[in-house]
């Protein structure tokens, strides 16, 4: 074994992660169906592989930028579930006040620096930090998640053409999941990879990676920290992975295909991952130990964050402004 | 001395960059040429290529990357090459400049500035003689400052740098080859103050940017009439100095908000609206606007049909005095 630090226990906390996040979305589309919560969410599940695998070859100075579909990417940033619950439920003791809620999870101590609902929009931003890290000479990387369908938009050809003339230490990974919100990635673009085949456009390295394997996200993912760090510059990265759930919560995801569907879920990360530690002579019973810990944490993470008090109308003009307050335009 | 409202920026910037090495300047065509209109003229010769630089044409990536910067301690200065080429930015200046403090709860500031030369008056097209300000005035989280003289271009540049809040910086074009006696650097009011530029008795012009020199002139011009007219420059639209508005209207009775935007749905109407809630009683005609028609910008020969000048300002006077 190759990957990680190249022990057992490596992979096992790597499965625990995943697990932690499969439960937090499990348990977060419960609740919507419940109507415990409002809005919207992006549930992550099936893409556990990508932010656990990445998260695990980044360091305390890295920092990492994602979408509206976050909610993996802060988990396993180490971001108390109790808090990212309570920004769900749009508590005070959420990660932002319960003022971001789902698709906006910040936290500044865990380096996750913004969850961006416009597509794309993060990419510059994250370009931003990089050149502040390259300056300031700190060895940081940025690390920008967004999905497929952001390849597409503006930003991200800005973003990367900027990053790789500027040099930057920037890691720019795509979750390609095969799905822009509804619609097929296939049918709106012309090439077959959606993120790694616009690289030669940009003088970017480029490589797809399997993300549904933790173990290959990693690889790669270290792979292209080491280069940002060496001060060679960015590099592209396209997780081929997919969602178990919809869109968004109200999204049954009947468009996919049948067949495609069961393809894709019989390599779920944690089906992958599960088999892999068997392989390794993990027991299944210890596994299973995992899952019941993990488990209980997150449903005290929910309890810990249903206690919580909610916001109140004041905290709605509080930080509008660093200086004068926002009370007056009203 | 006589200073022009381009080196009172320039050395703003100048300054502010030798003050705090946190300071980056940078934009298109900013560093080797010094920007079009030479604002950061000698700026990267001075400061070096890492802290004033040419970027890529591309406005959303110049001010989605000062935001990164500046969540990292860095304080930047972009530059808009046309007020038009701000619209490409617009997604990252309106929903996560303006956004990221509130969404973070505080904990992300971002200390940015977004210079944007605009307005019309030098024979330009749509594109390069845009007043997109109302964008930009009805989004919570941006400062919005708007110097119309050289002094108030310098001080407030200058305050906009220190400001822990995102500032979008309204440079008048037309005036930036125009000249005050100054000594730099100097202090003016604060962001957030406007001042009675003229004091009169007759009716109150409210104005910024471009238009304080046009209300200036109307005011002289008006003395022919027997007209004593007091000019208010906001200086800066977010905040916006309604007390100061309020009390001119109070001695006036009467008011005319003067500003080169178009006048429907633009920056005069909340100051119309603010005027009429709080001097309703003072006033002896409605608030009356004066601005640009609400059509795309002209072509150049049009330009003076288009934009407000001391005729236009003179005849809503007289519509006010006669009403």
């Amino acid at each position: 074994m190759t990957a990680g630090n190249g022990t057992v226990q490596w992979l096992h906390d790597r499965y625990a992660d995943m697990r932690r996040i499969r439960r937090f979305e499990d348990i977060t589309y419960t609740l919507f169906r419940r109507g415990t919560l409002d809005g919207t969410a992006h549930m992550a599940a099936g893409q556990e592989a990508v932010a656990v695998g990445a998260r695990a070859a980044l360091g305390a100075d890295d920092y990492v930028f994602s979408t509206y579909r976050c909610h993996h990417h802060v988990i396993a940033a180490g971001a108390p579930m109790d808090r990212c619950f309570a920004e769900l439920l749009q508590r005070r003791t959420g990660l932002c006040g319960g003022k971001g809620g789902s698709m906006h999870l910040t936290s500044v101590e865990h380096g996750v620096m913004g969850s961006y609902a416009i597509v794309g929009s993060q990419l510059p931003i994250a370009c931003g930090a990089a050149w502040s890290a390259h300056i300031r000479g700190t060895g940081g990387v940025a690390v920008a998640f967004f999905g497929d369908g952001a390849t597409n938009i503006g930003a991200f050809h800005e973003a990367l053409n900027l990053a790789a003339v500027w040099r930057l230490p920037a890691v720019f990974v795509c979750e390609n999941n095969l799905y822009a919100e509804f619609t097929a990635i296939a049918t709106s673009i012309n090439v077959e990879h959606p993120a790694y085949d616009r690289a030669p456009a940009y003088g970017m390295p480029a490589a797809i990676v399997d993300g549904n394997d933790v173990e290959a996200v990693h690889e790669a993912v270290a792979t292209a920290v080491g280069r940002a760090r060496d001060g060679d510059g960015p590099t592209l990265l396209e997780a081929k992975t997919y969602r178990r759930y919809g869109h968004s919560r109200i999204d049954p995801a009947d468009y996919r295909p049948d067949e495609e569907e069961e393809t894709w879920f019989a390599r779920d990360p944690l089906t992958v991952t599960r088999r892999r530690l068997d392989e390794l002579g993990v027991e299944a019973s210890r596994v299973d130990e995992t899952d019941e810990r993990v488990g209980r944490e997150v449903d005290e993470a929910l309890e810990t964050a249903m206690q919580a008090p909610e916001p109140e109308v004041g905290d709605a003009f509080a930080d509008v402004y660093a200086e004068g307050g926002a009370g007056w335009r009203s | 001395m006589a200073v022009t409202m381009a080196q009172a920026l320039n050395t703003a910037l100048h300054d502010a960059m030798e003050a705090d090495d946190r300071v980056v300047v940078y934009g298109e065509d900013v560093g080797m040429l010094g920007g079009v209109f030479r604002i950061t003229d000698k700026l990267q010769e001075r400061f070096g290529a890492t802290r004033c630089f040419d970027t890529p044409l591309a406005e959303s990536g110049i001010v989605g990357t000062a935001i990164g910067m500046a969540m990292y301690g860095y304080r930047p200065v972009v530059e808009m090459q046309f007020d038009g080429f701000t619209y490409p930015a617009f997604e990252q200046i309106t929903s996560h400049l303006a956004k990221m403090r509130n969404r973070s709860r505080g904990t992300v500031t971002l200390p940015v500035v977004v210079r944007i030369p605009c307005g019309g008056g030098i024979g330009a097209v749509e594109h390069h003689s845009e007043s997109p300000e109302s964008y930009f005035t009805s989004t919570a989280g941006l400062r919005i400052v708007a110097p119309g003289v050289p002094g108030d271009a310098y001080a407030l540049l200058r305050r906009a740098i220190e400001s822990a809040d995102p500032v979008v910086f309204l440079e008048p074009k037309r005036r930036y080859w125009a000249k005050e006696d100054l000594d730099l650097p100097i202090e003016t009011a604060p962001i957030g103050r406007a001042l009675v530029r003229r004091p009169g008795r007759t009716a109150t012009l409210v104005t910024y940017g471009s238009m304080v020199r046009t209300c200036l002139e109307a005011a002289e011009a008006a003395q022919q009439e027997g007209w004593d007219l007091e000019v208010v420059d906001l200086r800066t639209l977010v905040p916006l100095d309604t007390d100061t508005v309020v009390d001119s209207v109070a001695r006036t009775g009467r008011a005319l908000v003067v500003h080169e935007a178009q006048v429907f749905a633009g920056f005069g109407a909340e100051v119309a609206a603010r005027v009429g809630e709080r001097a309703f009683y003072h006033l002896e005609a409605p608030v009356l606007r004066v601005g640009a028609y609400d059509i795309p910008y002209p072509p150049a020969k049009l330009e003076h049909y288009h934009l407000p000048d001391v005729d236009r300002v003179l005849d809503a006077v007289e519509q006010s005095l006669e009403y």
